[in-house]
């Protein structure tokens, strides 16, 4: 047993914890649009590649400073998400379910593909040397404790948000009841266009986060994706506090399964139990 | 004369492959997990070939066999619990996202990220190794995909006019309604999954063969499941030949852009088939083909309409 405590397996353990906080925050804002709108953006993902462009376009071309680049990029991924609803969910949603989820696939591919025309398949960093923070033997990149931070800042936010706030108080209404809400004076369609603009802001932020550890190319999405989905059926779709529980989970088997294994054995151990985990609890592993 | 051939053998390819993904999603089961069984497929046979020198006739029934047991592990629990819809297709999201990931971290046997090549049985003078499914004519492999795709086109039209399907359709609108009329549901969905899943298996064993080259990425995974949803999606989900009407569209658009414009914009395909994506599914849901078959019907009825008065 005293092997299996070493220090590298309490290294792996706390950098899942520092994962589980990123993705908490990537998961955010789908796991919002689908509680509010009852819509799955399978492009998501594709969002926050499109934010990151725009962190590395402002910032290393423009020479904007980078917290101004991120502020500029929460926000053009923010009227993204803005416009994805207006233009594209809004027609389907009358629509069969199903359609709802399709149609976002599309933009999946036109997004990817407009990247790879506009900016091409090179990988693209952001040139910045963050420092590792030693702690003993563990070392733990200062990305992911940024990271780790503001996932957590976020989620906070967004939950004081949608409890102290009006229009918060009205996006929550309206999830619960559609029918009923319209009637009392909240107007759906608003409300819908303020919640994307927020599932964008939300996956601007995501991308501000995953801009300072990782490359981005235009296929950036298909690695981060299904991850993000996955959490949050995990977790139970439009369940927030379930799928921010279920990230942790998720990066858990995927940092200790990396530890123990090679790094794809921990994704394949953690998709495996995403299915096991589904059959066990099909409404999500938090669901009431 | 090799380039024609090769296109014709790709989109009747493609054609079947979507075809047994159709038997599926008409009926009310986005699977995006087909990726999986085309890897399986392709996969089992060429390492079976690679390390054990093991014909791909007899690769292609431990495939098979491989795929049916997979197949009836996700789909059993799927339809017993009743993951429906939106939870259905991220499940099998899962799956397909695992045969990927299992390739790619076997790399000391798949090859990894950077495929696997079969190994060559054509030697000089050679131009067919029967036992080892390789051909060296594209005449051989047209006739080869072009049975396939028949003979996929007449599963869909025999679980078309089978109870199974009205069953499975009754499902797809009301399944609660359905099990109460004593439709036994976990049992009918099950039923065409498995048939869909081998279908797709074959496709994959096909394309290994035809290709002699695999790649995790281009056989499984979330890329190409996703790519055959949308492709039936832009053919026609609900007609026959609407899958091999969106495998054509997809080919022939991607290689006439690839004619006019050279290899100047990689993507401008993939660019204009996603927005064309996003057009159908809001303004024509029923696809190329069942827009034009639905047009082609109202104007001859209205025709008779007029013949009439």
């Amino acid at each position: 047993m005293t092997e299996l405590l070493d220090i590298y397996l309490l290294e792996a353990v706390l950098n899942g914890l520092l994962l589980g906080g990123l993705f908490a925050l990537l998961s955010l804002g789908l796991n919002l649009i689908f509680g509010v709108i009852d819509v799955v953006w399978i492009c998501y993902a594709e969002l926050m590649m499109c934010g990151m462009y725009a962190v590395y376009y402002l910032y290393v071309q423009f020479h904007w400073p980078l917290a101004l680049a991120m502020l500029a990029a929460i926000g053009i991924v923010a009227l993204l998400g803005f416009l994805l609803h207006q233009f594209v969910i809004r027609p389907v949603l009358a629509a069969e379910p199903i359609n709802q989820l399709l149609v976002t696939g599309g933009v999946l591919f036109f997004l990817q593909a407009a990247a790879t025309l506009a900016f091409g398949i090179d990988f693209r960093n952001l040139g910045l040397a963050l420092p590792a923070l030693r702690v003993g033997d563990m070392s733990f990149s200062a990305a992911r404790l940024i990271a780790f931070g503001v996932a957590l800042l976020g989620v906070l936010g967004l939950f004081l948000f949608l409890n102290r706030t009006y229009v918060g108080t009205a996006i929550r209404a309206i999830s619960q009841d559609r029918a009923v809400m319209p009637l009392m004076g909240v107007s759906g369609p608003r409300i819908f266009a303020i919640t994307s603009a927020l599932g964008g802001a939300l996956a601007g932020l995501g991308a501000c986060l995953l801009v300072l550890q990782y490359d981005v190319h235009p296929a950036i999405g298909l690695s981060f994706g299904p991850i993000v989905f996955l959490i949050c059926v995990l977790g139970g779709l439009g369940n927030l506090l379930g799928g921010f529980a279920a990230a942790f989970v998720f990066a858990q088997f995927i940092s200790i399964g990396g530890y123990f294994f090679a790094i794809e054995w921990g994704y394949v151990i953690a998709f495996a139990f995403f299915i096991a985990a589904m059959f066990w609890r099909p409404r999500g592993l938090f669901s009431r | 004369m090799n380039y024609p051939l090769h296109l014709a053998i790709l989109v009747l390819l493609w054609g079947y492959i979507y075809t047994s993904w159709s038997l599926m999603g008409r009926l009310g089961m986005v699977s995006f997990g087909h990726g999986a069984f085309m890897g399986i497929g392709a996969y089992a046979v060429v390492m079976l070939w690679n390390h054990f020198g093991l014909s791909p006739w007899i690769g292609a029934l431990v495939a098979l066999a491989a795929t049916a047991v997979v197949a009836v592990l996700i789909g059993y629990p799927c339809f017993r619990f009743r993951i429906v819809g939106h939870y259905f297709a991220l499940v099998t999201l899962a799956l397909s996202e695992v045969v990927r990931l299992l390739i790619t971290a076997l790399r000391d046997q798949t090859g990894g990220s950077l495929g696997a090549t079969p190994k060559g049985a054509l030697t000089e003078g050679t131009t067919v190794a029967i036992g080892a499914m390789q051909f060296e004519s594209k005449l051989v492999w047209l006739g080869i995909v072009a049975a396939a795709w028949l003979a996929g086109l007449w599963v869909w039209r025999a679980v078309d006019r089978s109870m199974g399907r009205l069953a499975l359709q009754a499902i797809s609108e009301e399944e609660e309604a359905a099990a109460s009329i004593g439709i036994h549901v976990t049992k009918a969905k099950l039923r065409i999954t498995i048939v869909s899943a081998l279908m797709t298996c074959v496709g994959g064993i096909l394309y290994a063969q035809y290709q002699l080259y695999v790649n995790p990425d281009t056989v499984s995974g979330i890329a190409i499941s996703l790519q055959m949803v949308f492709g039936v999606i832009a053919g026609g989900m609900f007609v026959m030949l609407g899958p091999t009407v969106g495998a054509a569209f997809t080919l022939l658009l991607a290689e006439g852009l690839r004619l006019a414009f050279g290899n100047r914009y990689p993507a401008l395909d993939i660019t204009i088939y996603g927005a064309m994506l996003v057009l159908f599914i809001i303004h024509m849901p029923n696809g190329i083909l069942g827009a034009a078959l639905e047009r082609f019907r109202r104007r001859r009825e209205r025709s008779l309409l007029k013949a009439a008065a």
